[in-house]
């Protein structure tokens, strides 16, 4: 008998942001990037998507993994950020949003399939990034995720230098965005960048076309 | 106050909840509880008033810990105030499994005054007849100090009743005064013997709230026991 028809594959995929996510520590603040391209199986639904989102003023995170999971962790937090905010009257520790973010991930460990990158600047540590992978917390100067990051791993290890200022971490940021979108299948389209400091929050993007290239460009 | 002051759900003509001042009363009847906030720490003292010779030293302390960076002490009906110390303990212990960090004191403060004023809005319950003092030490934002009193008002200590010198002294030498302020206010006639509680959290300690060591305890004492018949006296944050 005939196979009951299910369809084409795009349908029933999963919606990922297939993705290459990075943040980095400056003195002074960080530095967040993402690529733009949504994928479920083979289609690419949506080219330009912002994968960097605010939790707070002055705390952002980056999204991989489910679209959708990654989406409304994002504004859970943010809600709970912005009633904490209000009831302790200061703005919050990015350790606070990082800590919401990771109590979330792992209590529904078992039905999320997303990883944020939290990172921002407060008054009392200034910049940091945390990693929340799985539902653990560890604070790192800098952190890759998403399917892209596999590509760059080795591009980040040797590059990075502690000490560097917030140009040199936008360069970093771009140049390990562009290596990845080039080689991963499930990121592309443009670079977006965020870099936060004690005066405020700058967002940035980088269109395909003026992305640093490499050797085999 | 015939028969407006019979429950915390009844305001008197003249608009006052009789069960709410009455509660602050056994606060005003009871022995002494101060805390100083000086230039890098809080201090705490105590007239523990003991009560009985069988009691072990060191037994109904009314100087507790509220996680590792607040002191807390109180002044009133002790029941009260041990059941307001879980309560706090439970606040801060909430707060930093969900935020991952020590919980503000101002916060801490607030949701505490907040929990004591639910109590002075039904008749079912009676307010909580204690006032207490909560103190911290944190390297960015320096000493703190707040006092709950049974209305469910949490007060902000500033300077307006401290003497300016008081404000650049360090914690070892501010201890010394807090002891000789309880010994000052401690009647002999009235009430037989008494303990004293010393506790402090500052740059001294690192920010952790503890009991104040022996050997600072007795050369406080010492300090006090001379100075008893001394100059001029002042009281601040005391309840």
């Amino acid at each position: 008998s005939m196979l009951k028809e299910t369809g084409p594959e795009w349908l029933s995929e999963e919606v990922k942001t297939g993705t290459t996510i990075i943040a980095i520590e400056f003195d002074g603040g960080v530095v967040l990037g993402s690529d733009s391209r949504v994928s479920a199986g083979s289609s690419v639904v949506n080219r330009v998507m912002n994968k960097l989102s605010p939790l707070h003023d002055k705390i952002y995170c980056a999204l991989s993994g489910s679209a959708a999971d990654a989406q409304t962790i994002a504004e859970m937090v943010n809600y709970q950020l912005d009633v904490h905010s209000l009831e302790i009257d200061e703005d919050p520790q990015v350790r606070s949003a990082a800590t919401l973010v990771r109590n979330i991930s792992y209590k529904y460990k078992e039905e999320l399939s997303a990883h944020l990158i939290v990172a921002g600047w407060d008054r009392k540590n200034k910049g940091q990034v945390f990693a929340t992978l799985n539902g653990l917390l560890t604070r790192q100067p800098f952190a890759v995720g998403g399917s892209g990051s596999s590509y760059v791993y080795g591009f980040v290890d040797a590059e990075y230098r502690k000490g560097m200022n917030k140009e040199e971490c936008q360069q970093f940021v771009v140049n390990t965005l562009s290596l990845a979108m080039n080689r991963d299948g499930s990121s592309g389209g443009v670079a977006y960048i965020v870099s936060i400091d004690e005066h405020g929050t700058e967002e940035k993007v980088i269109l395909g076309n003026d992305l640093p290239t490499f050797f085999d460009q | 106050s015939a028969s407006y002051d019979l429950s915390a759900s009844t305001f008197s003509p003249d608009g006052r909840v009789f069960q709410v001042e009455y509660a602050m009363k056994a606060v005003e009847n009871s022995s002494t509880a101060i805390a100083i906030r000086c230039k890098d720490g809080v201090v705490f003292g105590v007239e523990k008033l003991v009560l009985s010779k069988l009691y072990e030293q060191g037994s109904n302390k009314r100087i507790f810990n509220i996680d590792r960076h607040v002191g807390m002490a109180v002044a009133g009906l002790l029941a009260d105030a041990r059941s307001l110390s879980e309560v706090a303990r439970e606040e801060a212990s909430s707060f930093r499994s969900n935020y991952g960090h020590d919980i503000p004191l101002k916060h801490l403060s607030d949701r505490v005054a907040m929990y004591v004023h639910a109590y002075t809005l039904y008749s079912a319950v009676r307010p909580f007849g204690c006032s207490f003092i909560l103190g911290s030490y944190d390297k960015d934002d320096g000493p703190q100090l707040y006092m709950v009193d049974p209305s469910g008002i949490s007060h902000v200590s500033t300077h307006t009743h401290a003497r300016t010198h008081m404000k650049e002294m360090t914690c070892r030498e501010i201890v010394k005064e807090v002891a000789k302020i309880i010994y000052i206010v401690h009647d002999e006639v009235k009430d037989k013997a008494f303990e004293l509680e010393l506790s402090w959290v500052g740059e001294v300690t690192n920010g952790r709230h503890e009991l104040v060591p022996k050997d600072v305890r007795e050369e406080a004492e010492k300090y006090a026991k001379t100075r008893e018949q001394a100059d001029s006296m002042f009281i601040v944050g005391s309840i």
